[in-house]
């Protein structure tokens, strides 16, 4: 099949690019030191005794867990946006596609291959270093935290998000002007997320309604904080503590929102990849 | 069902307020080695993306391969080298060739096969497993021509093919271009290099300012091939210039020289008794072939500028 050749080939290509390769090296980094983190973080827990001692140990186990997911987090976002930031408008720009198309390929394969093989790049990227995080918990601490599938199905929701705007952007922009609003857009989801957070926190109805907004607008900032509150255990989440759950839970609605955002965003990138002259 | 390769009806393509073609109307024969000649900017690339749907065209309509133009189906029987040939750099010619075998949906042994063969072809054996980023402008050029062969197609379209090329490098397009008509494949050639397009070509069009300004075909071996005489002679009256109307049509008429083009050489002892009997003194007469690239500047004007 035609789209499959343009998946497999866009696969072949990350692996062969520095960026990929680059993207790993931080993560990498990044679970060396979470792990040494992990472990003087343990080792001073352990010194505490008493019945409020298991309590505060399982807490800051759980927080300190999610915190290096929301590490993981940033770095997905990193590679979500940049590796396919220029595949279309960088390859339109100087004619690679131009061979590709005069094939007898649909120029929605060539879209929807190039998003799916960089989607299941962006998947195994966040599922190796996900899985590094929970399993440096688990081998510290003895520790795993709820609900990981349902989790790490969020993020990888908010992956797919991110890659599909990437893609929307590079058959209609430009791929710095495409970077730069994808960036943009995720960074506006982040603070419109925040805001929320504090919003509800102080139980002010109209910076909780920007929250919505924002994230009705870009899904990805709603996505993580779903994961967050799914990977606490129940007594904790309720109790509305952790830094990455004051505010209120996003619903499953956001979730189906979110896959109806992505199917548009495809949408528009099919449709603007197929009047562009090449 | 037209028996024509490809078929225009006044194709038009405007960039914004750019007019790249104008009304480009022609047809192309199957089996034939047609040359689509003109300056830069013209409007050759254009009009060849238009044919091969990479670019939609403002107005008019046509046919490839008798289908309509932009039908996905016929592009498997067609085969393109863009003007330049860019590339991903990180993978190889063999890569290359295996990846474009599936978009050709050809079957794997077919497609290793014939990837092959046709790496032979091109010279390329020895580096079909490097990355192309090491590779000559020349090593480059070869495999985007294996590219545009790898379907077997029985249309090609080669754009500006040589630009670049060694004489070696110009050599093996040329002998590869004859190779595919002895096949029976139409080729569709950009160029400007006009020797190229001598040496191949059976039919060759003009293009000026985005329309096609000439048409004919090209003939083979000293048949039907214009001259051109020059002739100069001192104390010819106005009467004996008039009188060389009937040799040939006179393209220059100033002081003491006279140019007239001709269907033959044969014309040449009769101009030359004329001349004498109406009393003047020769001094001067000869003819030559007119060379395509004699034809190109007369075609293109004056008013060209070298693009
Ligand atoms: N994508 C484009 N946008 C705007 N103008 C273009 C574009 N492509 C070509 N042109 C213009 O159209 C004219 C014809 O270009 P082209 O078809 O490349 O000519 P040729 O191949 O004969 O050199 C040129 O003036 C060129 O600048
Ligand atoms: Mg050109």
């Amino acid at each position: 099949m035609r789209f499959l050749a343009i998946v497999r080939f866009t696969l072949e290509e990350a692996a062969r690019r520095r960026v990929l390769l680059a993207m790993l090296l931080c993560g990498g980094a990044f679970l060396v030191l979470y792990a040494v983190g992990f472990h003087f973080l343990v080792r001073d827990l352990a010194g505490e005794k008493g019945a409020m001692a298991t309590l505060t140990r399982q807490f800051v186990v759980n927080m300190f867990t999610i915190a290096g997911l929301f590490a993981v987090n940033f770095l997905m976002v990193m590679s979500a946006v940049l590796l396919p930031v220029d595949t279309l408008s960088g390859e339109i720009t100087t004619g690679v596609l131009q061979t590709v198309a005069a094939r007898p390929v649909a120029r929605a394969e060539i879209v929807l291959g190039k998003w799916l093989g960089h989607l299941l790049v962006v998947w195994g990227y966040l599922l190796a270093l996900a899985s590094g995080v929970l399993a440096i918990a688990w081998f510290t601490a003895h520790r795993a935290p709820p609900h990981v599938p349902a989790a790490f199905a969020c993020l990888a929701l908010e992956a797919a998000v991110l890659v599909s705007l990437s893609i929307a952007g590079g058959a209609r922009l430009s791929t710095v002007t495409n970077g730069v609003l994808a960036f943009g857009l995720f960074g506006f989801a982040f603070l419109g997320g925040w805001v929320e957070q504090i919003g509800s926190f102080v139980n002010n109805d109209a910076t909780r309604n920007i929250g919505t907004v924002t994230s009705l607008i870009m899904p990805t900032d709603a996505m993580w904080h779903l994961a967050a509150h799914l990977l606490q255990p129940p007594f904790l989440a309720q109790m509305r503590m952790s830094p990455f759950s004051m505010g209120p839970v996003p619903s499953a609605a956001m979730v189906v929102w979110a896959v109806l955002w992505i199917v548009a965003a495809l949408a528009s990138a099919v449709r603007g990849f197929r009047r562009r002259p090449l | 069902m037209t028996n024509a390769a490809i078929e225009t009806r006044s194709l038009r393509k405007r960039y914004g307020e750019k007019l790249a073609v104008e009304d480009l109307s022609l047809t192309v024969r199957r089996g034939e080695v047609f040359g689509f000649l003109g300056p830069n900017g013209a409007g050759k690339t254009t009009s060849l993306k238009m044919l091969l749907g990479l670019v939609e065209p403002t107005g008019g309509a046509g046919t490839l391969l008798g289908a309509p133009l932009g039908d996905r189906a016929t592009r498997a029987k067609v085969g393109f080298l863009p003007e330049h040939f860019r590339f991903p750099e990180w993978t190889s010619a063999r890569e290359l060739l295996r990846f474009h075998g599936r978009l050709l949906e050809l079957p794997d042994t077919i497609a290793r096969e014939r990837a092959e063969r046709l790496l032979g072809t091109v010279d390329l054996l020895d580096a079909a497993h490097r990355p192309l980023r090491g590779y000559s402008k020349g090593m480059l050029q070869r495999t985007g021509l294996a590219l545009a062969l790898l379907g077997e197609p029985e249309l090609v379209f080669l754009d500006e093919p040589t630009s670049g090329l060694d004489p070696l490098g110009r050599r093996l397009v040329r002998d590869l271009i004859r190779a595919e008509r002895d096949k029976g494949t139409t080729v569709f050639l950009n160029s400007h290099l006009l020797g190229e397009v001598e040496a191949t070509c059976d039919r060759v069009a003009f293009v000026k300012g985005g329309r096609v300004v000439r048409e004919r075909a090209l003939a083979a071996e000293g048949e039907g091939v214009e001259f051109e005489a020059v002739l100069r002679a001192s104390g010819l009256d106005a009467d004996a210039r008039a009188g060389l109307e009937r040799f040939g049509r006179v393209l220059h008429d100033e002081g003491d020289e006279v140019r007239l083009s001709l269907a033959s050489e044969s014309a040449l002892p009769e101009i030359a008794r004329w001349v004498v009997e109406r009393g003047a003194s020769l001094r001067h007469l000869s003819a030559d072939h007119v060379s395509l690239e004699d034809e190109f500047l007369e075609v293109m004007g004056a008013d060209h500028r070298p693009g």
